[in-house]
């Protein structure tokens, strides 16, 4: 693995994916820059989820090259794979919280294997994460005790202890009322301010996606059809485009 | 009508084909898969770290929790035994015969098959429900995501556990078996369980015993290996959990049958 810090974390060139007769990613290059954060926009079912699981490797490409911090991932042996997941962080869309452990375990989890730290430190570090989200006093819920807000905040928390240096999320605010909607918003502008992290977010909620990104590129059937600032967009005449962001004015 | 009928008959006629063709392309497909799932099965058990915590945890699911049933089943086999073989051995005047082949039903046949299909069923629902669920729920995508190998966490620690504690529960069914075996003849004419035991065991060597009961851990593989297999590959919401768990269940039972039948033809090739 190349160990040089390139300017573009995460390269993406030429990218296809399929399943069966349907084509999901057409053709799609990115390239998302340090400590930018990208939204990822598309109707539901336009290949953003998929997008995001090809970056950190849990499907494969049918073909194109995906580099992460200068290592193409399909070159990578699973150790390999693996040891580049640790400097990622992926929220998933409906959390994806172990639901036969507590809250607290469900963060400590990656950080019992990777962290050389004695447990009373990866304990505090727990702790001060669910704080940052807001949940250190449910650190001993299970995950069916909590809402659907709540649960996207533990998996936030768990998406971060190792330090990740490249953070994706996938619909963060999906499924939530537009206050837990707007407070998930507001962590992940927290996150880039504070984190300086790269973040490429996939969500159809540009009300969210105006608040957060730096950049957003906008897909339709697989191919990015846009892409710049909200007010790039904005002045974008394509149909589709206005229809997208039109609603926001 | 007329028209519909001639289709019917035509789909009907070309179906038998395309059907027996995809049910063999299946059958080729679930070896293929299961070979290359027990390829990367291997490649995590032997590979560092290991997951000791994990394996003991599963150790204590599969084996204490199991307990009960599987003596259950061994007692029902010990007293079920004895009083089929009481009535057909005083038949033949060979009545003194009834410990020796209690004991020896109990150990060489009757304990590990029973043992391996109780746990077939509890463990291999349970196995088989809990990845599926943790698969259609992105769970095990989520480990996959935080860098941990599902592959060494889930499905090595749980094989590995199918494996060492099929034996142990096999011993507690031998027991039950044959302690319940003395209880249903006592029932009915009165015996010392010491004459039972010295009766029963006089003619067991080790070689009637050890090879029975270590075959068992052929069975934990295949009950485990399944029933991961099974659960991994679940794809289609809650149904296929449900699908999951009941595939596990049908086709670990029917692979500890085929392998008993296997296992026993070489246990009588090496051992007798």
């Amino acid at each position: 693995m190349e160990s040089t810090a390139p300017e573009f974390p995460v390269e993406i060139e030429n990218l296809y994916k399929s399943f069966g007769p349907q084509k999901v990613l057409d053709g799609v290059s990115l390239q998302v820059a340090s400590s930018e954060t990208l939204a990822v926009l598309g109707r539901s079912g336009t290949g953003k989820s998929v997008l995001l699981k090809l970056l950190i490797g849990l499907q494969a490409a049918d073909s194109g090259s995906i580099r992460i911090h200068g290592s193409d991932i399909a070159s990578l042996n699973s150790g390999q794979l693996n040891e580049l997941r640790r400097r990622m962080g992926f929220l998933f869309q409906q959390a994806a919280l172990y639901d036969s452990v507590t809250v607290e375990e469900n963060v400590a989890f990656p950080l019992r294997r990777y962290s050389g730290e004695p447990a009373s430190r990866q304990k505090e570090r727990v702790r001060e994460l669910l704080r940052s989200v807001g949940m250190e006093a449910h650190a001993h819920k299970m995950p069916s005790e909590l809402s659907g807000g709540m649960q996207k905040r533990v998996g936030l928390a768990r998406a971060l202890v190792l330090d990740p240096d490249i953070l994706l999320f996938d619909e963060p605010t999906a499924g939530l009322d537009p206050i837990t909607a707007g407070e998930i918003d507001d962590l992940i502008v927290e996150l880039r301010e504070r984190r300086k992290l790269t973040a490429i977010v996939a969500t159809h909620d540009i009300r969210g996606a105006r608040t957060f990104a730096d950049r957003l590129v906008l897909l339709r059937e697989g191919k990015i059809v846009a892409e710049g600032s909200f007010a790039d967009l904005q002045k974008n005449r394509d149909r589709f485009v206005q229809q997208f962001v039109g609603s926001l004015g | 009508m007329e028209i519909a009928a001639s289709n019917m008959g035509t789909e009907a006629s070309g179906r038998p084909g395309s059907a027996a063709g995809r049910m063999l392309a299946g059958f080729f497909d679930w070896f293929g898969l299961m070979g290359l799932f027990c390829a990367r099965l291997a490649r995590a058990a032997v590979q560092p770290p290991y997951e000791w915590r994990e394996l003991l945890r599963q150790c204590d699911a599969i084996g204490s929790l199991s307990l009960p049933l599987v003596a259950l089943a061994g007692a029902a086999t010990g007293v079920v035994l004895s009083m089929e073989t009481h009535d057909s051995l005083s038949r033949f005047g060979a009545k003194t015969m009834l410990p020796a082949v209690i004991v020896f039903s109990v150990l060489k046949e009757s304990g590990p098959i029973i043992t391996g299909l109780v746990v077939s069923g509890r463990v291999g629902a349970g196995i088989g429900a809990e990845l599926g669920s943790m698969k259609v729920t992105e769970q095990i995508d989520a480990m996959d995501a935080s860098g941990v190998d599902p592959y060494r966490f889930l499905v090595a620690t749980r094989v590995l556990a199918c494996i060492l504690m099929l034996p142990l529960l096999t011993l507690a069914a031998d027991f039950f078996g044959v302690l319940m075996g003395w209880v249903a003849n006592n029932l009915g004419e009165s015996i010392s369980i010491r004459y039972f035991l010295q009766s029963g065991f006089k003619h067991v060597d080790f070689g009637d015993f050890l090879p029975s009961t270590l075959k068992t851990a052929v069975y934990g593989l295949i009950i485990g290996a399944i029933a991961c297999f099974e659960g991994m590959r679940t794809k289609g919401g809650t149904e296929g959990v449900g699908r999951s768990t009941t595939r596990s269940v049908v086709l670990a039972s029917l692979f500890v049958i085929l392998a008993d039948v296997l296992l026993v033809r070489l246990i009588l090739a090496f051992f007798s």
